[in-house]
């Protein structure tokens, strides 16, 4: 497996708080990595570092041959790592199909965008994916008058219109309900057949779901990484993030879902 | 045509005032049955209407808050003026060929940055291109650090301070307090002459119906969409891949040189243009008829300044002195009880109900730039958009707005 991602001693400090210091993090491509952790790991401003929200004081993230680290957010997307925010991010007064068209591929200058006229090719790609995230029937809706969890697929349905190689997905399934956290694992598994794809989630009945390689943050560090398995019965993982709730279910497995990090932040 | 059905579908109202602007009033006047002064007036606040649609561009459509509009108007209005008053030559007060402001303060030869302004050409070119450089130049700096919101908005307004005190001092040779006045002729017509004052008033109106048409065109385009984007999620269009500082840019400079445009017409309908048009009020006084008009409307604007420069000049006559409180009575009742500005308030009047149906749920500036965004392929220039009117895209589009 040819790798996508290379991270290497990155580290961010605000006001001399180490918020963020990552030895080396690698992801493969097609991979499907969730990150998990407690509030205040990291696991936010590790996206914002890959995608150019945040500069780290050091180290570098090589896509592609090149150092997202040196690149601007531009740059950056145009290599082609597309981020889903925390909160939906949407633009609210335009309807659904507009949101959807300016995230289609396209010159972003501005005279093409004045004159721009949506190809045929760009129709069906827009009707496939608002067909994939189930927003067909509100395409042209406002989108503010979405609901929370259509708000988040929305975006997730803009980033893959992006097409970008490695998308950053920070938390999706916050505060949707159980039905709409299912099926957005759907689409993320989904999608992880084309694309690379690192999330971000504190709800460990999806993360489960997603069932992949896990990636533990812990106070801006790597705790560890491992299959769902290995990282249930780490002592430390326990004893730092998922064993802060005593309770066991009836095989003795710790119950961590949502017990085990209070509420989500955000 | 498709693009004079869709214009003449969506745009009857601002087809009819344009109709009435241009042809009727005009005409009246040559009848004489609006008076010189009225038309004159009617005039100069078209100017300002201009100005004010660049305004909703930029703070209407952007978001972008500017507050140094009337700098842009005064700019392009002093370049003109500055011409005008060359040809005044030795007809002035002092018969000399220096400007009379310039007798009195003892300059003996004409400063070097007035010489381009001898000829009309130079003169216009300079007009438009001085705000817009200007703004250019202003606007990259501030987007590039990404200066935002209402530190903008601050720094815009310092920038019109700044500027108006410069103009104030006598050492700026563009007159000082007293600004440039006296002129005599334009392209050798006379000012003062009725029919002059009416062709000006003509060429105005034709201006202002095809700047706004203009910006109905480009709020249509994806570049109006992305306009909207910047103000709703600047973030979220940033990682998706946009220039966002360029966008914002381009909305800014486009707003300077509709300001300019509006002040070179402003001037030779005046007569007089003075430090005092460009002070930090009158740019606020701006976006005040922007807000009362109805913002993200287009029209809204138009008749903030048309509407609120006509009651200035009736009731100050009427009630010298409390012109304020009626303003600020104004401005209370429309935030209370027209959230979406007069355009938006009109649009909810029972007998357009109809009309509006499409969008009566929602009269915001998207469901107006959703409505609007079935036409956005007849701007395209190769003309082959116009077999597509049964496009499932268009049908869907032109429906958008309505909360299903």
């Amino acid at each position: 497996m040819n790798l996508i991602l290379q991270v290497e001693e990155v580290s961010v400090s605000f006001d001399g708080f180490k918020a963020l210091d990552i030895k080396y993090f690698e992801l493969e491509e097609r991979e499907l990595r969730v990150v998990i952790g407690p509030n205040g790991a990291g696991k936010t401003t590790f996206m914002d570092v890959l995608c150019g929200k945040t500069k780290p004081q050091t180290g570098s993230a090589i896509m592609a041959d090149k150092d997202l680290i040196k690149l601007n957010e531009k740059q950056i997307v145009d290599l082609g790592v597309g981020r889903k925010f925390q909160t939906p991010s949407v633009f609210g007064s335009l309807t659904v199909w507009d949101n959807l068209l300016l995230a289609s591929k396209s010159n972003r200058g501005i005279w093409s965008t004045l004159f721009h006229k949506p190809t045929e090719a760009m129709r069906d790609a827009i009707d496939r994916v608002a067909a994939t995230v189930g927003l067909t029937r509100h395409l042209s809706s406002v989108a503010a008058i979405l609901s929370h969890g259509q708000k988040q697929w929305l975006e997730i349905g803009m980033l893959i219109l992006q097409d970008p190689k490695l998308l950053l997905i920070d938390e999706p399934a916050a505060g949707m309900t159980d039905e709409e956290t299912e099926k957005t694992g759907e689409l993320l598994l989904e999608l992880a057949k084309r694309h690379s794809i690192i999330v971000i989630e504190h709800d460990m009945e999806f993360v489960r779901q997603l069932a992949r390689k896990v990636t533990v943050l812990c106070e801006g560090r790597i705790l560890t990484e491992g299959s769902m398995e290995k990282i249930q019965n780490d002592p430390e993982v326990i004893e730092r993030y998922l064993g802060r709730s005593k309770r066991r279910d009836e095989n003795g497995q710790p119950v961590a879902a949502v017990t085990a990090v209070g509420t989500k932040h955000g | 045509m498709k693009i004079f059905e869709a214009l003449w579908q969506r745009e009857k109202t601002a087809l009819a005032f344009a109709f009435a602007a241009i042809l009727l009033i005009p005409l009246a006047n040559a009848m004489g049955w609006v008076s010189d002064l009225n038309l004159n007036l009617l005039g100069r606040y078209f100017c300002f209407a201009l100005a004010a649609l660049g305004i909703d561009l930029v703070w209407g459509y952007a978001g972008i808050l500017t507050l140094c509009q009337a700098l842009f108007f005064c700019l392009g209005g002093y370049c003109i003026g500055m011409h005008m008053l060359l040809k005044t030559g030795t007809n002035g007060v002092y018969g000399s060929a220096l400007p009379d402001f310039m007798v009195w303060n003892q300059v003996k030869t004409l400063p070097w940055f007035w010489e381009p302004f001898h000829h009309f050409p130079i003169a216009l070119f300079l007009a438009l291109c001085v705000p817009v450089v200007f703004a250019m130049t202003f606007g990259y700096f501030a987007f590039r650090s990404r200066i935002n919101g209402v530190y903008f908005s601050i720094i815009t307004q310092a920038l019109a301070l700044a500027m108006w005190l410069i103009f104030l001092r006598n050492e700026t040779m563009l007159g000082g307090t007293n600004g440039l006045t006296d002129f005599k002729t334009l392209l050798g017509f006379q000012l003062a002459h009725p029919a002059v004052k009416r062709t000006l008033f003509v060429i105005t109106a034709v201006v202002l119906t095809s700047a706004y048409f203009g910006c109905r065109l480009l709020i249509a385009s994806k570049l109006g969409k992305v306009l909207i984007a910047i103000r709703d999620s600047e973030q979220r269009l940033r990682f998706t891949g946009f220039p966002v500082a360029r966008f914002k840019l381009f909305a800014f400079t486009l707003s300077a040189l509709l300001a300019a445009v509006g002040g070179i017409l402003y001037v030779p309908q005046t007569g007089i243009i003075t430090p005092g048009r460009m002070d930090v009020k009158n740019s606020l006084e701006m976006v005040v008829w922007v807000a009362l008009g109805g913002r993200g409307t287009l029209s809204g604007p138009i008749l903030g300044a048309v509407g609120v420069s006509l009651c200035y000049s009736f009731l100050t006559g009427r009630f010298p002195g409390s012109w304020l409180y009626f303003l600020g009575a104004l401005f209370v009742a429309v935030v209370l009880f027209m959230p979406q500005g007069l355009a938006g308030a009109l649009q909810q009047l029972p007998f357009r109900k109809r009309a509006n149906n499409r969008s009566s749920t929602d009269i915001g500036p998207a469901a107006l730039a959703a409505s609007m965004a079935g036409t956005s392929d007849i701007h395209d220039p190769s003309g082959d958009a116009q077999g597509t009117g049964a496009d499932p895209l268009t049908t869907r589009n032109t429906t958008a707005g309505v909360t299903p």
